[in-house]
């Protein structure tokens, strides 16, 4: 009995340290089934240009890390939960999420585009190549008039809690009917079994399909910034207490800035998006 | 958190609309397949028996996303089945949810029915023999009648089973109960909130429906 007593004693205890070594370490939240920002191989490993990045900023802030999987609709309450200390999962810095969260400086910005099957009526609509809806005008405002046009009455597939459904839903494109997924690889599957009239999503997320799938997916319409899109991709975290955690949370912050600044000088990120995008996504 | 309220009452009608049409359409081919499986006929009952074993082995959320993606990636990139009849119902989620919905509730409830006809006792099959009424009115005014009452309870076991399984709607797209309070969530970041309102409401309809069948199971007792 006493052995046994023993025995329990020690797994606890075990147990105890593992745990603190966990609470020394950053967990890092990531989707894992958006590439090229963040995916996983086919052993399950988790990948891409976030992942990467991920460990170069640990290393300069000199700190272990864990990175996290999880699903893009819980990413943000998983968050303020303490599920995990940072989200790196292609979000971009938006208004609306900071009222709920925080987020470091920018590491990266990508457009958005319109995506639709080859031979699709949608395909090569008349618009400038890149609007910018921060900054208005009469080309954003031509452009969004013909894109009211060219979708009325279409199914236009979106993820799920995403700038994507924000800019469907906000009305700027007219009534759409909005369909929403729970990950852009399913948007993907109904875009090409023709569920989809269209797709929103980032640009590179339906080149990425495009070239792995050999579907012949195109982008259509112009690419998207500013406005509703946000002001490109960062590393979320909780808004600062003024408790002892609240404050851990404000020095991690400035840890992640800090650290980005360094990746950025180095040319660490320009190196790592470069890989991944196939073009220089950094900012 | 109140201001969600109509938004998940107006997604319950959803949850219903699919619950009521995938139950219809899940008795009728549960009943069939009950009397399949009491055929003597060896291939036609294995075949019964083979369509109930599959899909009460095999998870629900497996089921619709193998009709709703793996259908739809088939026919989807076909361009003959594309312009089939085949494809207008299974390009809406609608059906397909409730395809798969009443093809899962449809194996379970011809289990349910199998047994309950298996319960009638032969004495009453031949009281109606020896009063002189055909074969056939005995089955549509005697065994169906007592088997459905034998089935009540199990089967308004199914019933809240399948208000659950609606659930999985919303990974296909459909705004149900679960999709909205899940849309809402990932919008207003209170996920404790939400869905203990979404909870309640499908702990509401469970109570009435588990009334329902109270009522029905005293009304047509035998004692």
């Amino acid at each position: 009995m006493n052995m046994f007593k023993k025995t329990i004693f020690s797994v606890l205890a075990s147990l105890l340290i593992i745990g603190n070594v966990y609470a020394d370490k950053i967990r890092i939240g990531t989707e894992g089934a958006y590439p090229p920002w963040n995916s996983k191989d086919a052993s399950g490993k988790l990948i891409g240009f976030e992942v990467e990045l991920a460990w170069t900023l640990c290393r300069y802030m000199e700190k272990q890390c864990v990175i996290v999987e999880q699903d893009w609709d819980g990413m943000i309450p998983a968050l303020v939960m303490r599920k995990f200390d940072a989200i790196m999962a292609g979000m971009s810095i938006t208004d609306e999420r900071k009222k709920t969260i925080t987020f470091s400086q920018g590491y990266a910005d990508e457009v958005a585009s319109l995506a639709v099957m080859k031979g699709s009526s949608l395909e090569g609509l008349d618009t400038p190549e890149g609007i910018n809806l921060s900054l208005g005008g009469s080309d954003v405002t031509k452009a969004l008039k013909t894109l009211t046009g060219a979708l009325a009455g279409k199914t236009v597939c979106v993820q799920t809690a995403t700038i994507h459904q924000n800019f469907l839903d906000s009305g700027d494109v007219g009534k759409v009917d909005v369909r929403t997924y729970k990950t852009q690889d399913e948007v993907n599957l109904d875009l090409a079994s023709g569920r989809c009239d269209a797709a929103l999503a980032a640009a590179v997320a339906f080149t990425d399909y495009a070239e792995k799938s050999g579907k012949s997916v195109v982008l259509t319409g112009p690419t998207f910034s500013g406005g509703a899109f946000g002001n490109g991709v960062g590393v979320g975290l909780r808004q600062a207490g003024d408790d002892a955690i609240g404050k851990r949370d404000a020095e991690l912050l400035k840890a992640f800035n800090k650290a980005i600044n360094k990746a950025r000088k180095n040319g660490d990120i320009s190196r790592i998006a470069t890989k991944w995008f196939g073009f220089d996504a950094s900012m | 958190m109140i201001s969600s309220f109509p938004k998940l009452l107006s997604a319950t009608v959803i949850t219903l609309k699919l619950l009521s049409a995938s139950l219809i359409i899940g008795l009728f081919v549960g009943l069939l397949f009950a009397i399949l499986r009491l055929n003597k006929n060896i291939f036609i009952n294995k075949f019964a028996y083979g369509y109930s074993y599959l899909f009460r082995g095999t998870p629900l959320l497996v089921q619709i996303f193998i009709i709703y993606y793996g259908l739809g990636n088939l026919i989807g990139n076909n361009e003959f089945l594309k312009s089939s009849l085949l494809w207008t119902v299974l390009k809406e989620p609608y059906w397909c949810a409730i395809i798969a919905f009443a093809l899962n509730t449809g194996a379970y409830t011809s289990e349910i029915l199998r047994s309950a006809f298996q319960t009638i006792k032969p004495g009453m099959i031949e009281a109606g023999k020896s009063l002189g009424i055909t074969s056939k009115i005995i089955f549509y005014k005697i065994q169906i009648p007592i088997a459905i009452r034998q089935s009540l309870p199990a089967y308004g076991n199914e019933i809240i089973l399948m208000l659950k399984g609606t659930s999985l709607a919303s990974t296909v797209t459909l705004m149900d109960l679960t999709g909205v309070a899940k849309y809402i969530v990932s919008t207003t970041f209170k996920p404790i909130e939400v869905f203990i309102i979404a909870g309640s409401i499908y702990l509401f309809m469970t109570f009435v429906i588990h009334n329902l069948i109270k009522y029905l199971e005293k009304k047509y007792s035998f004692q």
